[in-house]
């Protein structure tokens, strides 16, 4: 979480394609940067099966030629009897174009016209670098908010922020019509039913604390196995910026957000939790003038150090903040029996805990 | 060590390999071990790991690597690193290695796609060469799959593997389905999983008189590579020489993409094997030395290996979404909440169990840190283990009235069509691998998660990787044999015991068989194994002791029901376990008497303390 920082997005066509701006344009979130087509559906049909002749003879039967268009319906092949009672005809199931036949198999294959695809800047910015044929890199200065989990694909809208502290909950009552099409933030839960108003409002995103799985589940409507999300289409995306069950947001993410209510924000809820992790995001663009390219985000620091704010990311103090007040080098055994790495967490109350040093996360722009 | 049957060729080494680091990136920790020898004698030494850094801000895997080897530094005194570099060869005794060598399955592994033209012959055999290979098989595709031509296609397009095998067809046999593939994979035109900067790699591995014609189709389109049919002749697999080149592939191609690689692949002295690959090597050498049936487990953070050697046949599976991390959600989704539930000895409502699997799912690399956590984490790995065996049995399937010859690491044996080989009756040894496994606190804890996950039948002797170094030795074993054999025998392996299991169903409490052990020290202990008990006695590391046993009429211990047993049973650091629970092993279905089961049995054998 930062409240300013220089992200920059590569954007990538699936396939070589056509890139539609340059080098230093100013883009917005919603203009198509590059485009493709993708190829369409193909339909293989074995001929030589079909007009029961041999395949190095398919070439004689066939009326449309390789890479010549056809209809659906049209014939595309016929055998020339001596009676015509007994001529076969081979119409096309699709419409498209005769891509190729094999005379080793006799099929030919069919492919349905192309379909366009438009890729999108995703962030108000510039485009710094252009990928030929693939696409491009936009870079912005913006406040950035990384979640933990999140589901459905790019979006962007209005932040409204519907809650007033980070641990309220969520409730349909903060979901009003004129939250359509915005990025609505919430405290520490999102209810099922709140996710329902949230449909019937149309509301472009979600952002809250957490839900419940039992939620997800419904919402998804099968149990996630593995957490490669971003294709979901439930009506909007969400974002957790903590985890699964009721908690409250960080009061840092709450407060940054806040700070931009009305502004408008770019997010993702892509979550790939494997090699070459994505998380989802929440981007808000600064001003334009405000843009400086080359600049790059401040260098993130390495290791943890007495004194920084932390979080805990593992029962029983899941979602508790406090600050390190001691790093012991020696392994110590835990509850569980296990010898393990740990480090002391001294909460805002006076408490003291020692908790393993995997299960806290330090807490960023602190 | 059995000879390398992954890499191409043995690296030569012109100074002596007496200190050695070696790491397996996994997909969550990446995990060093030091090995030097002491005298003539290889040992591990230290060990220290980190996490597998492959998110944001490192976005590369050797910064995980570098912090593991930098624990060992510590620990040992001895200077390895130098900057972002290992010092390579030994400059004196206490700075550098003489050698860095690794394994990783971070990045998901090794995901391919596999054709034949018939599914339960080439299709089978293109399979077993991929999964042999380290690969997760993450499709099959073949003539008469059942899905029509522009499915399969669709298919194709949607898959992004790291790699294609494709085969089909014997050599100088009909050309016409193996070309036909060839056009659907062209039509499909697919992509690699890693960008569209660079071809997918395709290995085609099919009737040799079709190479033309592929060619023609695909060698544009992809990176062919061609090599040896891996079906010449019906009755005849010829896998070794596919395997060879995935391996290849796997190292230019794929690996080269994944964050941090390349300067990994610069930074290791021998080239880096995919980790099931290497647990493979290793699993194969136990079975091969000791004369063994055993079935070999890698429960990892994403996936489950299983290896089995039965009858001196070697056979991998992988269950790619079956894991203790990444995967761990997909446990619950397969293995349904029930299942899972039915191993917690408390009471937990399913919302809260829910979102805490969900929070091990986003927060992979968090570990247990109260008692009810670590019970929780091992109930689920009982059932990851037991899905993946279930797989497992699953694929070890074969052809009818097919005799192959084989490599023994190459293939399966196949006699009856549907009948696995898996025999648990001829089973003989279970070995553990992966941390939940490795690293439980109480090795109890492994063997009863082996043994109620597998109800291992009869006579079982049950072992763990101590520490999680098999993929390290594996690696190790293509470059010094005598290195990763030391290591293996004095540092790896730790027997756990044997497991005693009547198979038979009574009623709680009535008599299941009556048992007479006498232990190494002359004392005999005679007693009653009633149904529903667990009783477990010390019997230490390489220490045998003399059981006789008598069954109840109904009941069996693989001489037949009622037929006594009197046999040698090998002890470990747990000891001796005699399982009255029965088999098959039921619970109780009602909550308090599965808690109260659960409770006494787990009692019965200290599992967990207080």
């Amino acid at each position: 979480m930062t409240e300013q920082t220089v992200v920059r997005r590569r954007r990538q066509l699936p396939l070589p394609g056509t890139v539609l701006v340059a080098v230093g344009d100013r883009v917005q979130s919603n203009q198509p940067v590059a485009r493709a087509e993708l190829p369409g559906k193909v339909y293989p049909l074995n001929l030589a099966n079909q007009l029961g002749v041999a395949p190095d003879e398919i070439k004689e039967y066939l009326i449309k030629k390789e890479g010549e268009p056809v209809l659906k319906d049209e014939i595309l092949a016929e055998n020339k009897p001596l009676i015509k009672w007994f001529k076969t005809e081979i119409k096309s199931p699709v419409t498209g174009t005769v891509e190729s036949l094999s005379t080793i198999t006799g099929q030919v294959l069919l492919r349905e016209p192309p379909r366009v695809l438009e890729l999108l800047a995703y962030v108000d910015g510039m485009v710094v670098e252009v990928h030929p044929r693939q696409g491009v890199t936009v870079e912005v200065q913006c406040s950035l908010v990384q979640g933990i989990f999140g589901i459905g694909g790019e979006t962007s809208g209005v932040l409204a922020i519907a809650v007033a502290k980070p641990d309220e909950p969520l409730t349909p009552a903060h979901v009003k019509a004129d939250m359509k099409g915005k990025i609505v933030v919430g405290g520490s839960f999102l209810s099922a039913e709140t996710m329902a108003k949230a449909k019937e409002v149309g509301v472009a995103g979600l952002v809250v604390g957490g839900i419940h799985d039992k939620d997800l589940r419904a919402l998804l409507g099968y149990d996630l196995g593995v957490a490669i999300t971003g294709t979901e289409q439930v009506g909007f995306t969400l974002i957790l910026t903590e985890g699964f069950g009721a908690i409250p947001m960080a009061q840092k993410t709450f407060t940054l957000l806040s700070t931009h209510t009305g502004e408008k924000a770019t997010i993702s809820g892509a979550t790939q939790i494997r090699a070459g992790v994505i998380r989802p995001e929440i981007i808000i663009a600064k001003p334009a003038g405000a843009v400086q390219t080359g600049a790059t985000a401040a260098p993130q620091r390495e290791g943890i150090r007495i004194g920084d704010p932390v979080r805990i990311i593992r029962d029983p103090l899941f979602g508790k903040i406090g600050e390190v007040s001691a790093l012991p080098s020696d392994l110590q055994k835990i509850p569980t029996e296990s010898d393990a790495r740990v480090l002391e967490v001294r909460f805002p109350d006076g408490q003291v805990a020692v908790i393993p040093r995997t299960n806290i996360e330090v807490i960023e722009g602190a | 060590m059995s000879a390398p049957t992954q890499v191409s060729e043995k690296p030569k080494f012109d100074h002596p390999l007496n200190v050695i680091v070696a790491t397996d990136c996994g997909s969550t920790t990446t995990k060093a071990i030091l090995i030097e020898k002491v005298g003539e004698e290889y040992r591990q030494t230290f060990r220290g790991e980190a996490p597998t850094t492959v998110e944001a801000p490192f976005e590369d895997v050797t910064r995980g690597v570098l912090n593991a080897i930098a624990e060992i530094e510590e620990l040992s005194g001895r200077k390895i690193l130098d900057g972002e570099k290992i010092i390579t060869p030994c400059r004196d005794a206490k700075t550098g290695v003489d050698i860095y060598i690794s394994t990783s399955s971070a990045g998901g592994g090794l995901q391919m796609m596999v054709t034949g033209v018939v599914q339960n012959m080439t299709g089978e055999s293109a399979q077993r060469c991929a999964l042999g290979a380290g690969a997760i098989v993450i499709d099959v595709l073949a003539s008469n799959d059942g899905r029509l031509p522009h499915e399969k296609i669709e298919r194709i397009r949607t898959l992004r593997p790291d790699m294609i095998l494709m085969s089909g067809g014997t050599d100088g046999g009909a050309v016409t389905h193996v070309v036909e593939m060839a056009e659907y994979v062209a039509a499909a035109d697919p992509r690699p999983r890693f960008g569209s900067t660079y071809k997918l790699p395709l290995v085609y591995a099919g009737n040799k008189e079709a190479r033309e014609q592929v060619t023609k189709t695909l060698g544009q389109k992809t990176a062919l590579v061609i090599t040896e049919n891996i079906r010449p002749v019906l009755e005849r697999e010829n896998l070794a020489p596919a395997r060879h080149k995935i391996h290849d592939l796997f190292l230019e191609h794929v690996m080269a993409q994944a964050p941090g690689y390349k300067n990994l692949i610069e930074m290791a002295g021998a080239p880096i094997m995919p980790t099931p690959a290497a647990v493979g090597l290793i699993m194969e050498t136990i079975a091969k030395r000791e004369h063994l049936n055993l079935i070999g487990v890698d429960i990892g953070g994403a996936t489950t290996d299983v290896f089995s050697v039965f009858e001196s046949v070697f056979n991998r599976t992988v269950s790619a979404n079956l894991g203790m991390s990444y995967s761990i959600s997909n446990v619950l989704a397969e293995a349904g909440l029930a299942n899972i539930m039915r191993w917690v000895p408390f009471n937990i409502d399913e919302q809260t169990l829910r979102n805490r699997i969900k929070n091990k799912m986003v927060r992979p690399t968090t570990i247990p840190q109260t008692l009810d956590e670590l019970q929780i984490e091992q109930a689920i790995a009982r059932e990851a283990l037991r899905l993946a065996l279930i797989h497992h049995k699953s694929l070890a399937t074969g052809l009818k009235g097919i005799q192959q010859e084989r490599t023994i690491s190459d293939v399966f044996e196949q006699q009856t069509s549907g009948k696995s080989l898996v025999d648990m009756l001829k089973l003989d040894l279970i070995v553990g691998s992966g941390g939940i496994l490795s690293h439980a606190p109480r090795r109890i804890q492994s063997m009863l998660m082996m043994v109620d996950a597998y109800e291992p039948l009869g006579f079982t002797m049950l072992s763990v990787d101590s520490i999680f170094m098999m993929p390290h030795l594996g690696v190790l074993s293509t470059i010094n044999e005598k290195a990763a054999t030391d290591v293996f025998v004095r540092d790896c392996m730790v027997y756990l015991g044997t497991c005693v299991a009547p198979i038979g169903q009574l009623k709680d409490g009535e008599r299941l068989a009556d048992y007479d052990i006498t232990f190494p020290d002359g004392s005999v202990v005679k007693d009653q194994l009633k149904m529903g008990e667990l009783r477990l006695f010390p019997l230490g590391l390489n220490q045998k002791a003399k059981l006789t046993m008598q069954p109840a009429k109904t009941v069996n211990l693989g001489q037949g029901a009622g037929v006594p047993v009197s046999r040698d049973v090998q002890g470990g650091v747990v000891g001796l376990l005699l399982d009255g629970r029965g088999r098959p092993l039921r619970l109780p279905a009602d909550q308090p008497a599965r808690v109260a089961a659960l409770t006494k049995w787990f009692k019965a054998v200290e599992l967990y303390p207080g």
